[in-house]
C-alpha cells in the first residue's frame, strides 16, 4: 500500500514539473486529486484497509495530498508569472517617472579624476590665484622681462605688473616660498593666453605638478607621468620623451604619448605621426629655486603640466575645443 | 626656420635619408615638424629632346616640335617659344603634371596640330625667372630623365620648430653641427673658406671711407663693417634664389640676397648699406633721442614709418638715422640698382634691448628673432668676410682693404665646473666622466678633466643658452637620448596634508547638484563691458568694480565678470536658440572685484544655478508644467538641507541688490543675519536684453559663505521613544500676510514650549468663500514628549495658545 502511494507521489509530482500548461496541470489535478483520481480513490479505499494499517496510510495519503495541492499551486503560480502580460496588473514597460539626469562638464570630470592619481600618489593640491602678478606668472619661473620665451604664451595682462595667469605654475613659488622641502604638489585650474581660433580658447584648463626632495631624478619624472598616463589611459599606452624648452625646468621634455585613437597606426588626431603631445615637463631650473630661497646644492625636483581641454579630448573623442565652454546642455548631458 | 639637405650637405657629409634625420632633430630637442621634398611638383617633368620642328600651319608664332621622351614614339607638342630649335634638350611636361599655379597639362590640339605635352619655361617651373623662352638644357642628356634628377634637384626640406633657447640653430650651420653629433661615425662640419679672393682685392681702405663710433657700447658691444666698390646690382644666380627660396626667402638681388645667405648659413644677421646714401663717412651707434622725446620717427626699408622711444638703438651717418640697429634698415640707405658701393654691417647688439625695440615697433624681422635670442658674439667678422668673398665675384665687386672692427665690450667665454656625480643625480644615471666628456664634445664643448674628478667644460661662443651645470645635463641626456634614461620612482616620506576645506565642499556642491538633476556648466571669466547696463546694476554697485583687460580677444570678453549671472543668462541663450528650453545648469567660479590700479583683484568663489522651461514635460502621468520660484528655492533649500545648514531665512532683497530680478520675486538667503546669496525670477527686460523670451530663475550662492554656514562636525540624535500627535490650524489672513513671518511666530513659540517637534505649512487657498484680499493658510503642528506618550488633554492648552497667539499677531480669522 505504501509503495502504491510512493509511486502515485513520484508520478504525480514527475507530471507536474513537466506541466507547461495550466490546461495540463488542471487535468494533473483532476487525474490524482479529482474526484475519480488516483489519490482521492487510495483514501477512500482506506476503510477497507486493516485496521492496524489504516492510521498510517490515513495520515500519509492525507499529507500526500496537502504536498500535491501545493505543488500544484506553485506550478500554477510560476505558469502564470510567466505568462504575466495574459494576466492582471500593470504594463511594467510604459516610461518610467524618471528623475532628471544632472552632469559633471567634462572637464571637471578629467580634473578630477588627475587629481585622484596625484593624490594616491602622495600629491598634495595648491590653488592660486587666477589673476596673476607678473612676478609669480613669469619672473620667478626664470621668465624675465623681454625674455623671447614670453613669446611662448601669448598673455593678458589688465595692468602692466598685472597678468591673467598663462600657467597654474604660479602657485610653485608661492607654496615653495612657504614649504621647506619635500614638496609635492598639483595645481589645477584655469589659465588664459590670448588666442582664439579653431584649436585654442582664450581660457582653458591645466593641471602641472611640483615634486622637490633630495635626489629626485629625471628618471623619477619619467617614473610618475608613466603612472600617470597608465592610470589615466591604460597600462599599454607607451610614452616618449623629447628634448624641449621651458625656461623654469632643464633638461625640459615634452611627453608624447602613443596615440590613443589609432594606437600608433596614425590617424588625423596625431597627424599621422602616432603620436601625441600631452604634457611639458622637466627638471625644475636652479634659478627657480634660488628665486624661493631653496639651496641647489641639496635639492632637485621635477615639474610637469598638462591641458585638461585636450586630455578630455582624447579621453572622449570630443573633436571641437570651443564645444567646452559653450554649455549646450547636448553636449554636457553626453558626460 | 626651414632647411635644406642639400643646403646641410655643404657643411657636412649626411647619409641618412630625410625621414630619419627628421626623427634624429626631434629626439635631440630639434622638433621637425614636416618634410617635403621641394620638388614634388616636377613629377611627370622629363627632359626631351627636340627631334624635329616645323613652322604651325595656321600661326605664325607656333612651332609644331616631334619631341623625343625616352619612349618608342615621338610625341607631337606644339611650341610657342621663339628658341626652340632642333636638338635642343628641353624641359617636357607630360600629360599628367601638374604645374606652378595648378596648371594641368592635358593631350589636346592647337589650332589643328595634335600637341601631348608642354615645353617649359624656367619659369613656368619655378626655376628660375626666365620667361622670355624655354629651358635649354646645357649638356648631355638621356631623353626620358625626370627633369628633378637631371638637374639633381631633389631636395628634402625641413620645417623645424625651434625652441627659443637655440638660436645658434637659426643656421644651417648650427643645423649641421646638431646632425653631425648624431651621425657615425660623428663628422665636424666644413665651415665656408672666406678668404677674400686676391684678385678682387681693391688697395683703398675701408678706414678711409668710412669710421664707426659706439656710443651705446653695452647695447653694442661689437659692430664690424666691410666695404665693396664697383657693385653691379642684379638679379641673383639661380643656386642663390634656389637656395633662399627653399628655405622660405624671397629673393630680392644679389646683395640683399647675399646678406640673407649669409644670415641663414650663420645665424648672423647683416645689412647691406648703400654708402654714397651715408652721410659724412661715419656711422655712429646711438639711442635714438633725449629721454622724453616723443617726436622721433623713422622709415624702413618697407616704406612703413615708425614712431620711436628714445632708448631705441638706430645705426646713424654723420648726420641721421638710417636703421633701426638689429631690427630693420631704413629706406634711406637700402641697396638700389644704382648702387655701386656697399658698406656691410656685421654686429653684436643685445638681445633685451633689440627685443624691446621689435616689440614697440612691431617689426619682427628674421634679423631681430636671431638678435633678441642671442646670436653668437663671436661670429660677427667671420659672417662679414662670408658676405663680402660672396658679394665680390657674384657683384662684379672689388673689396676694401680692411675691415671695421669696434668691439668696446668684449664677449665672456664661459667656463662650467661640472659634478658627475650631480649631474647623474639629476639625471638618474651612472655615466662616467668620460662618457659625459665624449657626449659634450660631440657639439664642440671644449671638456678638460679637472684633479678632483669634476670637469670643466667650456661653452662654445655660440651657445648663449648654456650658462650652468644644469644646462649641460640637459646636453647630456638629449644626446644621450631622453628615452634611453631608466624610469625610476622617487623614495618619498608617507606624509601628507589633509584636503583644503574648499576642495571638499566644491566637491561635495557638484556632487550634490548632479544628484538634484543640474548640469555643471564653464563660462568663460571675461564678459561684456556693459554687463551691468544690461542687469540693470547702479554704478555704486561692487559688481561694477570690472577688472578690464587690456588686450581682450573681443568686446564680448571686454572685462572679467563680477557675477556668474550673465554667462549664465548667455548659456541659457544659446541653448534656446538651438530649441533645448528646459535646462538646469549650475557653475562654480571665481568673480573678480577690482581693489586699487595695479593690485590684484578680489577674487571671490560664487556658486550659481539656473532653472527654466519645464518642470515636467507632457507624459503618460503628468501634464507639461513650467518651473517656477518655488523649483528654484527648492533647490536652494534642499543643497543648504544636505550640507545641514539649518535655520535659513529667505527674505526680500535689501533695495537695488538685485535689480535683475522681476520685482517681488527675488530674496536673500540669510543665516544667521549674514547673506549666503540671492535667489530670483529674471525680470523680463533684463532677459530680453539678453536674448531670452521664457521666465528663468536663477540663484547665486558666495562659497566663502557657504562654507562658513556648514556645521564643523555632525552629533547624532536618539530616536523618539514616544509617539508623536498633530492637530491642524487653519487661519484666514490678509494675502500681505507672508507665511514666512507666520512660521517664524511658531517657531520663536515652539522654542519657548518645548513640546512642539515640528510644524508646516500643509495649505495656501485664495478664492471660494474667502474673501478677495483675503487668503488661507493651513498649519500642521507635530507635538511629541521624551517622556510619555501625548494625550489630547496634554496639548490642547498649548495649541489653543498657540493659535490665539497668531490670531493675534497676525490679526487673523477662523475659517467660516
Amino acid at each position: 500500500m505504501q509503495n502504491n502511494l510512493q509511486d502515485i507521489e513520484k508520478q504525480a509530482l514527475d507530471q507536474i514539473s513537466a506541466a507547461d500548461s495550466k490546461e495540463v496541470l488542471e487535468s494533473i489535478s483532476v487525474y490524482f486529486l479529482g474526484r475519480k483520481g488516483l489519490l482521492t480513490a487510495f483514501l477512500r479505499n482506506i476503510p477497507s484497509l486493516p485496521v492496524d494499517e489504516r492510521p498510517a496510510a490515513g495520515k500519509n495519503g492525507n499529507l500526500l495530498k496537502i504536498k500535491l495541492e501545493k505543488a500544484i499551486k506553485q506550478a500554477r503560480s510560476g505558469l502564470e508569472a510567466d505568462a504575466a502580460g495574459d494576466a492582471e496588473g500593470i504594463d511594467i514597460t510604459l516610461p518610467g517617472r524618471m528623475l532628471k539626469k544632472g552632469a559633471l562638464h567634462p572637464v571637471t570630470q578629467v580634473i578630477d579624476e588627475i587629481c585622484g592619481i596625484f593624490l594616491r600618489l602622495g600629491f598634495d593640491i595648491a590653488e592660486g590665484p587666477e589673476v596673476e602678478t607678473d612676478y609669480y606668472n613669469f619672473e620667478a619661473l626664470n621668465i624675465p622681462p623681454y625674455h623671447p620665451a614670453r613669446d611662448m604664451q601669448d598673455t593678458f595682462y589688465v595692468s602692466e605688473n598685472i597678468v591673467l595667469r598663462t600657467h597654474t605654475s604660479g602657485s610653485q613659488p608661492r607654496v615653495m616660498e612657504k614649504h621647506e622641502p619635500p614638496v609635492r604638489i598639483i595645481s589645477p585650474g584655469k589659465v588664459f593666453r590670448c588666442d582664439s581660433d579653431l584649436t585654442h580658447t582664450p581660457m582653458f584648463h591645466q593641471v602641472e605638478g611640483l615634486m622637490v626632495d633630495k635626489n629626485v631624478s629625471f628618471g623619477d619624472l619619467k617614473g610618475i607621468l608613466t603612472t600617470f598616463v597608465h592610470q589615466f589611459f591604460d597600462k599599454d599606452t607607451s610614452l616618449r620623451f623629447r628634448p624641449s624648452f621651458f625656461p623654469f625646468t632643464e633638461p625640459s621634455a615634452e611627453v608624447d604619448i602613443r596615440c590613443v585613437m589609432c594606437k600608433g597606426e596614425g590617424c588625423r588626431v596625431c597627424s599621422n605621426t602616432g603620436w601625441i603631445e600631452i604634457l611639458g615637463a622637466g627638471m625644475v631650473h636652479p634659478a627657480v629655486f634660488e628665486n624661493v630661497g631653496y639651496d641647489t646644492q641639496k635639492y632637485t625636483g621635477f615639474a610637469f603640466g598638462l591641458g585638461m581641454e585636450r586630455v578630455a579630448m582624447l579621453k572622449y573623442g570630443i573633436d571641437d575645443i570651443r564645444k567646452y565652454f559653450e554649455n549646450d546642455m547636448r553636449f554636457l548631458g553626453q558626460f | 626656420m626651414k632647411v635644406s639637405l642639400s643646403w646641410l650637405r655643404e657643411y657636412i657629409p649626411i647619409d641618412l635619408d630625410p625621414q630619419e634625420i627628421s626623427d634624429r632633430l626631434t629626439m635631440a630637442g630639434l622638433e621637425v615638424d614636416g618634410v617635403e621634398n621641394l620638388y614634388d611638383y616636377l613629377d611627370n617633368v622629363v627632359v626631351g629632346r627636340v627631334v624635329e620642328t616645323r613652322q604651325h600651319p595656321d600661326a605664325d608664332k607656333l612651332t609644331c616640335c616631334t619631341v623625343d621622351i625616352g619612349k618608342e614614339a615621338l610625341y607631337p607638342i606644339v611650341c610657342g617659344a621663339p628658341n626652340v630649335r632642333e636638338g635642343m634638350y628641353v624641359a617636357c611636361a607630360l600629360p599628367g603634371a601638374v604645374l606652378p599655379g595648378d596648371f594641368k597639362i592635358k593631350k589636346s590640339k592647337l589650332r589643328g596640330e595634335p600637341s601631348h605635352g608642354m615645353l617649359c619655361s624656367a619659369a613656368e617651373l619655378m626655376l628660375a625667372d626666365d620667361a622670355s623662352g624655354i629651358m635649354d638644357l646645357d649638356g648631355e642628356f638621356v631623353a626620358g630623365t625626370p627633369l628633378e634628377s637631371a638637374l639633381k634637384l631633389a631636395d628634402a626640406v625641413f620645417e623645424i620648430d625651434l625652441t627659443p633657447n637655440r638660436p645658434d640653430c637659426l643656421s644651417l650651420i648650427g643645423v649641421a653641427r646638431e646632425i653631425g653629433a648624431f651621425t657615425e661615425p660623428r663628422n665636424k662640419v666644413t665651415l665656408p673658406d672666406v678668404t677674400f679672393p686676391e684678385d678682387r682685392m681693391d688697395p683703398r681702405d675701408i678706414h678711409d671711407f668710412v669710421a664707426v663710433e659706439i656710443e651705446a657700447p653695452q647695447l653694442c658691444p661689437r659692430y664690424t663693417a666691410g666695404m665693396l666698390f664697383d657693385v653691379t646690382v642684379g638679379p641673383s644666380p639661380l643656386w642663390l634664389k634656389q637656395r633662399l627660396e627653399a628655405v622660405g626667402l624671397a629673393s630680392v638681388n644679389n646683395v640683399v640676397d647675399i646678406t640673407n645667405y649669409v644670415m641663414m648659413e650663420t645665424g648672423q644677421p647683416l645689412h647691406a648699406f648703400d654708402y654714397d646714401n651715408i652721410a659724412k663717412s661715419k656711422i655712429i651707434v646711438r639711442t635714438a633721442g633725449k629721454p622724453g622725446d616723443t617726436s622721433l620717427e623713422f622709415t624702413t626699408l618697407d616704406s612703413k614709418t615708425h614712431k620711436l622711444d628714445p632708448e631705441m638703438l638706430m645705426i646713424c651717418d654723420g648726420e641721421k638715422p638710417v636703421g633701426i640697429a638689429g631690427v630693420m634698415g631704413g629706406e634711406n640707405s637700402e641697396i638700389t640698382d644704382a648702387t655701386t658701393r656697399v658698406l656691410v654691417e656685421s654686429a653684436y647688439f643685445n638681445p633685451v634691448s633689440i627685443r624691446r625695440t621689435a616689440k614697440r615697433t612691431g617689426i619682427a624681422s628674421d634679423a631681430s628673432h636671431r638678435f633678441e635670442r642671442g646670436v653668437d658674439p663671436e661670429g660677427t667678422v667671420f659672417a662679414l668676410k662670408r658676405a663680402v668673398s660672396l658679394m665680390a665675384p657674384l657683384c662684379s665687386a672689388t673689396i676694401a682693404s680692411g675691415i671695421i672692427d669696434e668691439n668696446p665690450v668684449k664677449a665672456q667665454s664661459v667656463a662650467i665646473d661640472l659634478s658627475p656625480k650631480a649631474l647623474n643625480v639629476r639625471l638618474g644615471t651612472s655615466f662616467s666622466a668620460d662618457e659625459m666628456a665624449r657626449i659634450l664634445a660631440s657639439v664642440e664643448f671644449g671638456v678638460n678633466k679637472k684633479d678632483d674628478g669634476d670637469l670643466q667644460v667650456r661653452v662654445p661662443a655660440f651657445r648663449v643658452d648654456v650658462t650652468r651645470p644644469e644646462d649641460l645635463s640637459e646636453e647630456v641626456a638629449r644626446l644621450w637620448g631622453y628615452n634611453k634614461i631608466e624610469t625610476s620612482y622617487p623614495l618619498v616620506k608617507a606624509q601628507g596634508r589633509s584636503l583644503a576645506g574648499r576642495l571638499v565642499l566644491r566637491s561635495k556642491i557638484r556632487q550634490a547638484m548632479t544628484g538634484f538633476g543640474f548640469c555643471e556648466a564653464i563660462n568663460y571669466n571675461f564678459i561684456r563691458k556693459d554687463a551691468c547696463t544690461r542687469m540693470g546694476i547702479k554704478d555704486t554697485d561692487k559688481r561694477t568694480r570690472m577688472v578690464e583687460i587690456l588686450n581682450p580677444i573681443s568686446d564680448q570678453m571686454a572685462v572679467l565678470r563680477t557675477s556668474l549671472v550673465p554667462g549664465l543668462l548667455e548659456s541659457m541663450a544659446r541653448n534656446t536658440a538651438q530649441q533645448v528650453d528646459t535646462l538646469q545648469l549650475f557653475e562654480i567660479g571665481k568673480v573678480f572685484y577690482d581693489k586699487a590700479p595695479g593690485a590684484q583683484p578680489d577674487e571671490v568663489e560664487m556658486l550659481g544655478g539656473l532653472i527654466t522651461g519645464s518642470r515636467c514635460d507632457q507624459t503618460w502621468y503628468s501634464k507639461k508644467e513650467a518651473v517656477d520660484f518655488f523649483d528654484l528655492k527648492g533647490v536652494v533649500q534642499g543643497l543648504l538641507e544636505s550640507f545641514h545648514i539649518s535655520g535659513v531665512l529667505y527674505e526680500r532683497p535689501d533695495a537695488g541688490v538685485c535689480p535683475y530680478f522681476e520685482p517681488g520675486y527675488g530674496a536673500k538667503v540669510v543665516k544667521d543675519g549674514l547673506t549666503l546669496g540671492t535667489l530670483g525670477k529674471i525680470a523680463s527686460a533684463v532677459g530680453a536684453a539678453f536674448g531670452l523670451k521664457q521666465d528663468v530663475y536663477l540663484f547665486e550662492l558666495e562659497m566663502d559663505r557657504f562654507e562658513k554656514a556648514v556645521p564643523k562636525s555632525i552629533q547624532a540624535v536618539g530616536l523618539p521613544k514616544f509617539p508623536s500627535i498633530s492637530r491642524d490650524m487653519t487661519f484666514i489672513v490678509s494675502k500681505r500676510v507672508e507665511a514666512g513671518a507666520m512660521m517664524g511666530t511658531i517657531s520663536t513659540f515652539a522654542q519657548k514650549q518645548g513640546l512642539i517637534e515640528d510644524y508646516f505649512l500643509f495649505d495656501v487657498f485664495e478664492g471660494r468663500n474667502i474673501d478677495d484680499n483675503k487668503k488661507s493658510l493651513s498649519f500642521r503642528i507635530v507635538y511629541r514628549s521624551a517622556s510619555k506618550t501625548l494625550t489630547e488633554k496634554n496639548i490642547k492648552k498649548i495649541h489653543d495658545q498657540l493659535s490665539r497667539k497668531l490670531i493675534d499677531d497676525f490679526n487673523a480669522g477662523l475659517p467660516g
